[in-house]
């Protein structure tokens, strides 16, 4: 009841007052707009990173061999030949943590369509890599495993192939190509994935059975890669070290040995990424805490001189049965509401500025639930913390000095 | 013998300035008993102020004893000195001391917003009762910019009445109005206390006392006269008898 009553006294002296009152909030709601603006600013090339690695494949999990010295000579990785087909099988009947899995070998070469041709990577893979890149087909279908042991000529391209080779809109399924003098029959085409963050072109690609790209094209009986998935993003690191685990039985080596192969998952990637942007995160938060903290001196500012102003009255409410906390109560609470009130209105302008910058100059935003949270959570300690020492000056005053002040 | 409100005996209160004491009150002894109007009279620096503060519960005596409705009131904390003063005293001052801005109702509320147990509800049924009892019924939503002098007054003792406390503390409450306007204080202070309110009225004017029933006269601390006033003139008289205003 009391406190209730104190709360009416503390909003009456904040209405009676609009024009200080909404002065006084200006610092609190500049500081929060600027927490959620900044933060939302920070947050979307985060957001736009990490949306981009996922549809390459987020929980992907990339296996190569790693570097050697021989006779002093540091080998380049792909002259490395320590990944083998059966490491591939080791680890598809070994890790449980995997759904898919494919060895990987490419090679650069000519794709060549009559008197048009263009330069291309081959990949060899199994018909799990679709669903290990999540890549769809635009026409024509996978190859099978049947195929992949028989070493078909068969291959799927990705469109910017098609454009390049099949310049007068043929249709490219059914036909024959060839890849470095070898004939292939083209039995799919790639969707459409345009160019990645990393500004790759992700359609410039053949791709065939790996024994095909093996035994025709490369001439060589080791893998490149072995590609996989987790069951999900978050099993990738485990995956990673069950991975690894079965490497090392399988190249026999001991505990003293350092690893003779890199197993990588995208994860790894998007926290590399990620870092650079938290960094820009970290900043803005700094300088949108320190609006906060200016804001909430402005707070304590006012109520200050508030105190100052009104001695005569809280004397007079000492006089008629106001008790030191009472008058302690009521000057906090109208500090908190001002802060408070400021920091609801800071929120909305915050995400209106966010939307502003979303539409209008095109820099991706991402509000994070948790920085209106903190923000909030912030202005309701700056009201106590910046409230409490002029609150408790008033509530300290002698009655009968404060009914005389002039 | 009606029960006695206020015992003071042998009240001391001295202030320490410097190197120097200032015996303020120099061991005074008196008692107001319930229904009483009581006058407190003294040129300036003759302590009647400070005795006006130990009455009122907003300075300690020294020394010696004051009892108010059989509260002692020495040594007590500020809290409890705070809920003596919401519960036993109504304050008036020569100033007013309203709330700008605010309503006279809410003016009158307001003693009984730091008492606990008073409902809304009856809070505002308790001040519209004390605003009537002061004629200013049909007044409640003038702020105080909006009110004579008279009538902040009026307001002012709506809200000293509004808690039923046991002694009414007024301090020059007519220092600041005209003569007219002084008298119709003053009869609005004696219909009030014959209906049995008992009034504390510290003043330095003689023809003020000259409404109460009883008079106190303070000197350098101490008191030289405490006497039963035999004809208590009536303000309501003494306003009829002024010069008709021209209107």
């Amino acid at each position: 009841m009391r406190l209730l009553n104190l709360f009416k006294i503390a909003f009456k002296a904040i209405v009676l007052n609009k024009m200080r009152t909404l002065l006084t909030m200006l610092g609190i709601i500049i500081g929060v707009a600027s927490v959620i603006a900044m933060l939302a600013i920070g947050e979307g090339p985060k957001e736009s990173i990490r949306a981009t690695i996922s549809s390459m494949g987020s929980n992907m999990i990339t296996v190569r061999p790693g570097s050697d010295v021989r006779g002093g000579v540091r080998q380049e990785r792909s002259a490395m030949e320590t990944l083998t087909l059966d490491d591939y099988y080791a680890i598809k009947e070994q890790a449980s943590l995997l759904t898919y899995i494919t060895p990987l070998v490419n090679g650069g070469g000519q794709v060549i369509n009559g008197s048009n041709n263009w330069p291309s990577t081959i990949y060899g893979v199994n018909p799990d890599y679709l669903n290990i890149k999540i890549t769809e087909l635009q026409s024509g279908s996978m190859f099978t495993d049947a195929e992949v042991q028989s070493a078909s000529k068969v291959t799927l391209i990705g469109q910017t192939v098609v454009d390049n080779v099949f310049p007068d809109g043929q249709e490219p399924v059914g036909q024959m190509i060839r890849f470095n003098n070898i004939p292939f029959k083209i039995i799919g085409v790639l969707e459409e994935k345009g160019e990645n963050t990393f500004g790759q072109d992700q359609d410039d690609v053949v791709i065939a059975p790996y024994t095909t790209v093996q035994k025709r094209i490369l001439a060589i009986d080791h893998l490149e890669s072995i590609i996989a998935s987790a069951i999900s993003e978050d099993d990738a690191p485990e995956a990673v070290t069950q991975v690894s685990e079965i490497l090392r039985k399988q190249h026999k080596l001991t505990e003293n040995e350092e690893d003779d192969f890199h197993v990588r998952s995208m994860e790894e990637l998007i926290s590399t990424f990620s870092s650079t942007s938290e960094m820009l995160t970290i900043l803005l938060v700094a300088i949108a805490s320190i609006s906060l903290l200016i804001g909430g001196i402005g707070i304590m500012n006012i109520m200050y001189v508030s105190v100052k102003e009104r001695t005569k009255e809280i004397g007079l409410r000492m006089a008629v049965g106001g008790k030191g906390s009472d008058i302690l109560m009521q000057f906090l609470i109208e500090a908190i509401l001002i802060s408070i009130t400021g920091g609801v209105l800071g929120v909305i302008l915050g995400l209106g500025a966010t939307v502003f910058i979303e539409k209008f100059l095109n820099w991706p935003t991402s509000v994070a639930l948790y920085s209106i949270v903190i923000s909030f959570a912030v202005c309701a300690i700056t009201g106590i913390f910046f409230g409490w020492y002029p609150a408790r000056k008033a509530s300290a005053l002698d009655p009968l000095m404060a009914l005389r002040y002039e | 013998m009606s029960k006695e409100i206020i015992k003071i005996e042998d009240l001391k209160r001295e202030f320490v300035m410097g190197t120097e004491t200032v015996h303020a009150l120099r061991g005074i002894s008196f008692g107001i008993n319930e229904g009483e109007f009581v006058t407190i009279m003294g040129s300036s620096g003759s302590g009647k102020s400070t005795l006006l503060n130990i009455l009122g519960c907003l300075d300690q005596p020294t020394d010696g004893t004051y009892e108010i409705d059989g509260l002692k009131v020495k040594d007590l904390s500020r809290n409890e000195l705070a809920t003596i003063r919401n519960e036993k005293i109504g304050f008036i001052f020569q100033s007013y001391n309203l709330l700008p801005r605010t309503s006279a109702l809410e003016n009158v509320e307001l003693p009984l917003l730091y008492t606990s147990n008073v409902s809304t509800a009856e809070r505002r049924e308790r001040a519209i009762k004390a605003l009537e009892m002061v004629g200013l019924g049909d007044r409640m939503d003038h702020t105080p910019s909006q009110l004579s002098g008279g009538q902040q007054q009026r307001v002012a003792i709506a809200r000293s009445l509004v808690n039923n406390p046991v002694m009414i503390l007024a301090d020059e409450a007519t220092g600041n109005l005209d003569s007219r306007t002084s008298y119709e204080i003053m009869s609005l202070f004696q219909d009030l206390n014959k209906q049995g309110i008992t009034i504390t009225f510290v003043t330095h004017e003689s023809d003020i006392a000259a409404f109460s029933k009883r008079t106190i006269i303070l000197k350098d601390g101490n008191i030289i006269q405490d006497h039963e006033n035999n004809k208590v003139l009536s303000a309501a008289e003494q306003l009829a008898k002024l010069p008709k205003e021209d209107h």
